[in-house]
């Protein structure tokens, strides 16, 4: 990956990540972080992690950006009122996040890392690589994955849904405003 | 390739970011969103580290990442549906009701 091409994605996915704090209405948060998600994939599709990256593009900003923007639509969210106060906690948040940044900072490096470097193998990254990896060593955790979405999935239809029997007066209610 | 220090640093603002974005914000989505920002500065780091020892362990890893980011994501717009229904709000200050 060429050094202007990570100095511009870095940029754009810092500046997009800092959006996604600062947006009011949440439409815009969401359409932030899909440029950080967008951003971050092109980074691991440069980092050689091309099946991850493309991954990352159609199961995150495809997907779940798509349920959270459902989720707004359903909710009518679109103004955000009372957004100011609490400067205390806007204060001490971000001087929390800054010390938190400066510490991984200096527990990032490489220095600190002692691992030692090699060379990508060939077919590093690919489609292949990846799915041998994953049904040979992490079979059992990707049959428990499986378990863990079907889990997900019945789990959020029975806390969405409305109570049974009811005859559901918050709709009634959205209806008459 | 671009040294590890630059996508480690990388990582760590974006996942900073993130945690100031869980302690600032008080609407429940922005804080989901602020989650996935942070699970995503975790899978930079994952996949820098991993093109670098030339292991494939670290996509497989992003890989799992993204399918608990998934589950996560549709379980927790569940309960916010849910919450939306019975209290009117997505304000993490206004549910109090377990808070001592």
């Amino acid at each position: 990956m060429p050094p202007f091409l990570y100095i511009f994605l870095g940029a754009l996915a810092i500046v997009s990540a800092l959006g996604v704090v600062v947006q009011r209405n949440p439409v815009h948060s969401l359409l932030a972080l899909i440029a950080t998600l967008m951003s971050v994939a092109i980074l691991f599709i440069g980092e050689t992690a091309v099946v991850v990256g493309f991954l990352q593009i159609i199961v995150y900003a495809g997907a779940i950006m798509v349920l959270f923007l459902f989720v707004i639509w359903l909710l009518n969210l679109q103004v955000e009122t009372s957004l100011t106060g609490h400067l205390a906690l806007k204060f001490f948040g971000s001087l929390a996040a800054a010390l938190l940044m400066t510490e991984l900072f200096f527990i990032l490096a490489p220095r600190h890392l002692l691992v030692k470097f090699s060379r990508e193998p060939a077919g590093y990254g690919s489609l292949a690589s990846l799915a041998g990896k994953l049904f040979t060593d992490y079979l059992v955790a990707f049959e428990v994955t499986s378990v863990l979405l079907l889990a997900a999935v019945v789990g959020s239809v029975a806390l969405a849904r409305k109570p049974p029997g009811t005859d559901d007066p918050w709709v009634a209610e959205k209806i008459a405003s | 390739m671009i040294p590890l220090t630059y996508m480690m640093s990388l990582s760590a603002i974006i996942f900073a970011i993130g945690v100031a974005g869980v302690i600032i914000r008080r609407n429940i989505i922005v804080m989901f969103m602020s989650i996935e920002l942070m699970l995503n500065a975790v899978n930079l780091a994952f996949v820098a580290i991993g093109s670098r020892l030339g292991s494939m362990d670290g996509q497989v890893i992003v890989f799992f990442v993204m399918t608990v980011a998934a589950a996560e994501s549709a379980v927790g717009l569940g309960i916010v549906i849910s919450t939306f229904r019975n209290r009117e709000t997505v304000h993490a200050d206004d549910l109090t009701l377990m808070r001592w």
